[in-house]
Order: C-alpha cells, then structure tokens, then sequence
C-alpha cells in the first residue's frame, strides 16, 4: 500500500502526513516523560529533610554527555539542511557523526556511570544509632550551620563478617569460590567468618545464603527447602567517601564538580545500626533510595529512546535510503526531518534529566 | 565513493525554491547549537553558586535558577531545531492540548501534599 502525502500537504490538515504522526507521536512522550517526572517532583518533596542526595552522580562526565547529545542535535539538523540542499555526500558525514555521538552517549553510560554506581556501597543509619556514627556524619557541625543532617556512610566495601549456621556451609563455600572472594578471619569454630568482597553485589550473594534443610544431594529444586534464615551479615568494612572520612569540612557542606577520590579511611558500620533492621544499605542501585529508583528509571527510558534513534538514523545511511534518495530525495529529507524532530525530543528531556539529578 | 549521487526524480521538486532559505538557516543552527553548550556551561556553574544566601525566602533558589535556564534552552531547542517558529496552528493545537495535560499531571503531584485536615 502507497502511503499517501508523504510530500505533499494534506489539503485538511496543510501537513505531510508523516509530519502530522511524528508531532502526535512526540505528544504521547511528552505525557510518558511528563508522568515520570512528576514522579520526580512527588518522591521529592515527600523525602524527609536529610534523605534526598546530592553529589553522587559526575558531574563532568555528565556536562560532557550533555555537550554530545547537543552537538548531535545540531548535526542532524545540519543533515536534514544539506539533503534539502540536495549535498548527499555531506548529508552522510552529518549523519554518521550524529550516529557516533549517540553510540558515545550510550557507552559512557552504560559502560562508565553505571558501572560506577553498581561498585559503590551506602548504608543508612537507624536514627536511634547515629551518635555512634558521629564521626562518619558530622551532624552536630551541620546543624551549626543549619544544613539538613546526614544519615547515610558512603564508600567501597572491603568486607562483611557474617554469621552462619551449620547447613549453610557448603553453599557458602561455593559463593566464596564462585565470586573469587578471601576468608580473612574466623572464629567461633567457623561460625564468625570474615570475608574479603570486591562489589556490595557480593555481600548481597553472601546474604541470600539460606542453607538446605532437605539432602543437598537431591537434584530437584521443587523438592529442596530453604531455611528462613540463613547467613546473617553481622557488619559491613569500608573504604570512606571523602565526604564521610571528614564530614566537618566546609568543602563537604556542598557537592563538588570533580568527584572526590576515596579517602584511606576505614569504618565499620555493625548491621544492627543500620536502618530498616539492618536491611537499608546496597550498591547505587533502584533499591538503594527513592533517588535512585527514578535516576535509573528516567535515564534508562531516555538511554532506550538514544538506542532507538540511533537504529533509524542507521538506516538512513543503509543502501535501502539511497536508494530513495535517488528516486525522491524530498521523501528521505522529510524521513529525516521526523526522525530529527524525535531527536530533538531526546536531547530536550536531557536538558532536563541533567540538572534535576546531577546538579540539583 | 565514485560520482556523486543526484537524484533524478521528475516529481515536482517543492526543495529547490526552498534551497537558498535552508542555506541561510545552516548558520542560525550553529549559533544555536553554541548558545546550547554555553547554557549547559552556565546551568553547571550556576548550581555551586549558593543563591539561597543571596535570596533567602525559604524557597530553594538554586532549582528555580536551574529551571529557568532549562526552560530557556529547551525553548531553543523546540523553536529552531524543531522549527516550531513557524509550523501550521495543526500542530499548535495538539501541543496546547499536551500542555494542558503536562500541567494537569504536575498539579496532580503537588495536590497529593496538600493537606485539608491540617489547614
């Protein structure tokens, strides 16, 4: 079947057709980014004084991605101009440059920010123990000056001493094999083991050791019961955000542009002092916190729309476009022009996503 | 690559009169284009500046700032590359229709704090 006014104007609605679906297209996505971030605004006014964070995303690394997705934006609109102008060739180098920026844009996400965020560790401290924390939390300096108070210790994991009960043995040892973790210290006849961990991904696996109740040896996982409680984590050691190591600083009353680096200070932090009984730490990750449940959300419906325009642009550069060009260059420059005005959308949510989560 | 690809369609060609007008236009994208990054620059600069101190009020400055100089360049954006300057009142319409309900969306969040039982 013809589509029809690909060129030409539709005589009731004085547009080409495709124009027409791009702007009802864009009008849905303005409603589906426009619910998330009111989710934003409504998780964010609902945190309590002290639970919202700031400064735990790159700020730098963010500016520079920014900087692409606009350069991108400015190069597919440069791409469309020169297909008006009939300049193919110049048309493909704009093209392809708008392609590489958003491949940039997705793997420094993908491959750099998340990453990142997936290795750090941050527990929150119950209200009833943050006086033991003190040192870590600086709330006595901050309520001096007025800010809101602290509750979270930030860091790299190096350790978890943990609990276990006699079933859970054998599968321990296999998690501790698996993961390539390091048994530093045990005591209470193996009881109380210390074990060297690379990622909170790994004290979460240590956790989720519950022991076998049934014969281990039986090969069917339906007929295998788990005990409620397995290996109980009795304490987390880490390596201090600089934030935390010196919380009195006035250079940590606000986020810094350059991420500071690792302190060299160690705490620990006993599970039982952490909030939601014991339950409140993890990686950077959705269940860490409300803020990050949305930061992956957005960012992850914005990096799929990145990965969709990319694949179209792609397919603009595809012999099949050519081809068309050849036959009807005006019908590839409106392709183009649609596929630029979603483009544009993306970088516009961006503009947004940026400040809201990095900066603010 | 070998000769230059031309198109040879005999449909009438609406591009070519247009030709000249897009030309000119190249050189307002770019300056767009700078004027984006120099904003992106300013929204990052602008956030370590406490303007609390400076306003003071009780209300926090530094996102009323941020938002402004966002609103500003996605009105760039939307305007230029979008070409919304000049688009038929079609298009008009639906969007005065999205920001009704953008609008509506948003109030629906700040609406779930108000509390009628404490007021």
């Amino acid at each position: 079947m013809e589509i029809p006014y690909t060129i030409t104007a539709r005589p009731d609605t004085g547009l080409w057709n495709a124009k027409v679906g791009i702007w009802l297209f864009l009008a849905s996505e303005v409603m589906l980014f426009g619910g998330l971030f009111s989710g934003y605004l409504f998780l964010r006014l609902g945190a309590d004084s002290g639970y919202w964070p700031h400064g735990l995303l790159n700020v730098p690394v963010g500016t520079m991605n920014t900087i692409i997705l606009i350069a991108s934006s400015v190069t597919v609109v440069l791409a469309w101009a020169a297909l008006k102008m009939r300049q193919f060739t110049r048309y493909r180098i704009y093209m392809a440059v708008t392609i590489i920026c958003g491949i940039v844009f997705l793997t420094v996400k993908l491959a750099y920010e998340w990453p990142q965020k997936f290795e750090h560790f941050g527990a929150y401290i119950k209200p009833t123990s943050l006086k033991k924390y003190e040192e870590y939390l600086g709330n006595k300096h901050l309520a001096e000056k007025g800010l809101p108070p602290r509750f979270e210790i930030t860091g790299h994991l190096h350790e978890v001493e943990i609990n276990r009960a006699d079933a859970d043995a054998a599968e321990l040892d296999a998690v501790i094999k698996g993961r390539d973790l390091e048994i530093t210290k045990t005591e209470d006849g193996g009881k109380v083991v210390s074990i060297k961990v690379h990622s909170p991904g790994d004290a979460k696996a240590l956790g989720e050791v519950r022991g076998l109740v049934t014969n281990p040896e039986e090969k069917d996982p339906l007929k295998q019961v788990r005990k409620p409680q397995g290996v109980k984590i009795e304490s987390f050691e880490l390596a201090l955000d600089e934030i935390n190591a010196h919380p009195d600083s006035p250079d940590n009353e606000r986020p810094s542009f350059v991420p500071r680096p690792l302190s060299d200070k160690i705490a620990e932090i006993k599970t039982e002092d952490i909030d939601s009984d014991g339950s409140a730490w993890s990686a950077f990750v959705p269940r860490h916190s409300s803020y990050f449940a949305i930061y992956f959300t957005i960012t992850g419906l914005h990096g799929l729309h990145v990965l969709a325009g990319v694949l179209v642009f792609i397919y603009y550069m595809l012999p099949v476009s050519t081809k068309l060009y050849r036959q009807n260059p005006e019908h590839l420059a409106n392709r183009v022009e649609v596929a630029g005005l979603f483009w544009h959308f993306v970088d516009l949510v961006w503009i947004f996503v940026f400040p809201i989560f990095y900066l603010l | 690559m070998s000769a230059p690809i031309e198109p040879h369609s005999t449909a009438p060609d609406a591009a070519h009169s247009a030709h000249d007008d897009v030309g000119k236009h190249v050189k307002l994208y770019l300056l767009i284009g700078g004027a984006l990054i120099v904003c992106t620059v300013l929204t990052v600069a602008l956030s370590y500046v406490n303007f609390n101190e400076w306003f003071g009020g009780g209300h926090n400055w530094n996102i009323i700032v941020a938002m402004i100089v966002a609103t500003f360049k996605a009105g760039l954006v939307a305007a230029i590359f979008m070409h919304l300057l000049h688009e038929k009142w079609t298009i008009y319409r639906f969007l005065l229709l999205t920001v009704f309900f953008v609008i509506g969306l948003f109030a629906l969040s700040i609406l779930a704090f108000s509390d009628h039982i404490k007021q």
